[in-house]
């Protein structure tokens, strides 16, 4: 049943819906109306979860890979610093192998300090081993969650979940929004079962010491549960399009591609402006189309090489920087297409929470087209001089 | 060591964890230049070597970790600490 509501009450209430049996988190901007929300769905008893409340993110993260150790299905949301605290307990996560899921509502990173949105804090654990979906709009937000909790418990996979959309931009903006019900959440998501967990009777511990002779190879596993996540990812993603009619079959989605000679490639709430911006464009007669990326870890190379075949250009914009090289986005877009004759063009975009309109899109078009790129978009001209 | 799946193990003593597993240097007896003085067998801090029935020393290589104390202390050098190849 479509309902209006606020992307964070979503987010919310599909989390409530996949049963998670621990809640740790700790409240930080925009991210704090998701735990208030669940507090009190605990606090009322439409949840049956433990909340615990915590002093700090890292706390929260810690209590989280505790409980999926005992055999839990565990929630927490964070973002921007937040996030940054959890660092330690990210690769924690990862590496013990606990399909942790966490909502990451995207904020700039400080400082300066911004409570607005970029994509840069969750970039930042780019090579945490989490998996790394992003929501376009507040129905893909909340239904992802379904689908991370799939994947991530899936035996083949067993690795942690960021489910990332636009701080402000989705989580405060209020939209139409299809919820499941408890019987549809319950027939698409089963109970968690455990590969192995804490257990008295059956002692076990997890993370231990690996020496030289040894290190490799765990992050080998991993490496190759996130290749396996390329497969896992689409497959609980059709189930759940066949289930419920809304497609997230791929790691990617196209828009207007087929016949494009420019392709816009991004992530997130912007492909919302860039698919209206692509139409403005398409009635003017310019071949222009989107890719935009589902999923960022694993990062679907074949899907992209594939969708991207036909176009001599590809402008990426990046809500984030690694500062002394480039976008994250545009760098594994040029990988996927290295030794193709595509040219890829990276913008800098919509840091700290800057607006991006359909006519900042045309013009990142308009420059990509005449190979001008690798910059950040709209800067001041103050600092230019 | 198994690699188990995020790095797990079930706890034990070391009967059942052996811990030869860490060496990263063997040492190796050479019997000829041997006094049989059991300076070894009286450094080891694993007290894991023994010795056969003519009373030359026999390491247990689950238990030795490669210190290298007795090769240090063997007064006939009679010890070598060769590369471990796993």
């Amino acid at each position: 049943m479509l309902e209006i509501m606020e992307g964070s009450h979503a987010v919310a209430k599909s989390v409530g819906l996949c049963r998670p049996g621990v809640i740790a988190a700790y409240p930080i901007t925009p991210q704090t109306h998701i735990v208030e929300a669940l507090a009190d769905m605990v606090a009322d008893c439409s949840i049956d979860a433990e909340y615990i409340t915590v002093e700090s993110e890292f706390s929260a993260l810690s209590a989280c890979l505790g409980a999926s150790a005992a055999g839990s299905r565990v929630y927490s949301a964070t973002t921007s610093q937040g996030l940054a605290l959890m660092f330690e307990v990210c690769f924690n996560c990862a590496g013990m192998r606990f399909p942790v899921v966490m909502s990451i509502v995207n904020r700039a990173m400080g400082a300066p300090l911004s409570i607005w949105n970029d994509q840069q804090d969750s970039i930042s654990l780019r090579d945490s081993g989490w998996l790394q979906l992003y929501a376009e709009d507040n129905q893909e937000a909340a239904d992802l969650h379904y689908i991370a909790y799939r994947v991530a418990e899936d035996h083949r996979v067993l690795l942690p979940a960021f489910v990332c959309f636009d701080g402000f931009i989705l989580s405060h903006t209020y939209e139409p929004v299809d919820m499941l019900t408890r019987k549809q959440a319950e027939s698409y998501l089963p109970p968690f079962k455990p590969y192995h967990r804490l257990d008295a009777a059956d002692p076990i511990s997890f993370g231990l010491f690996a020496a030289p002779d040894y290190y490799m190879e765990f992050r080998y596993a991993i490496d190759q549960a996130m290749k396996q996540a390329r497969s896992i990812i689409p497959e609980a993603g059709t189930e759940f399009s066949e289930m419920f009619g809304r497609d997230y079959s791929g790691l990617t989605e196209a828009y207007r591609i087929d016949d494009a000679d420019c392709a816009i490639v991004a992530m997130g709430s912007i492909c919302g402006t860039v698919k209206d911006a692509i139409d403005e464009m398409r009635n003017a007669g310019k071949k222009v189309g989107l890719l935009k990326l589902r999923a960022f870890r694993p990062f679907p190379e074949k899907e992209v090489q594939k969708a991207l075949a036909g176009v001599s250009t590809v402008a990426v914009l990046d809500k984030n920087i690694s500062l002394g090289s480039k976008g994250a986005v545009a760098l594994e877009i040029r990988d996927a297409l290295y030794g193709s004759q595509i040219t890829v063009l990276d913008y800098i975009i919509a840091l700290g929470g800057r607006d991006v309109r359909k006519k900042d899109i045309a013009t990142v078009v308009a420059s990509a087209e005449a190979g001008v790129g690798d910059l950040f978009y709209g800067l001041r001209e103050e600092v230019l001089k | 060591m198994a690699l188990g799946l995020g790095c797990t193990a079930r706890p034990g003593k070391s009967r059942e964890n052996k811990t030869g597993s860490w060496r990263v240097f063997r040492p190796e007896f050479i019997a000829d230049k041997c006094t049989k003085c059991r300076m070894c067998m009286i450094v080891c801090p694993e007290g894991c070597i023994g010795e056969d029935a003519e009373g030359l020393p026999v390491p247990d290589y689950d238990y030795c970790k490669g210190c290298g104390l007795c090769a240090e202390e063997c007064p006939s050098e009679a010890i070598e600490m060769k590369k471990e190849e796993k």
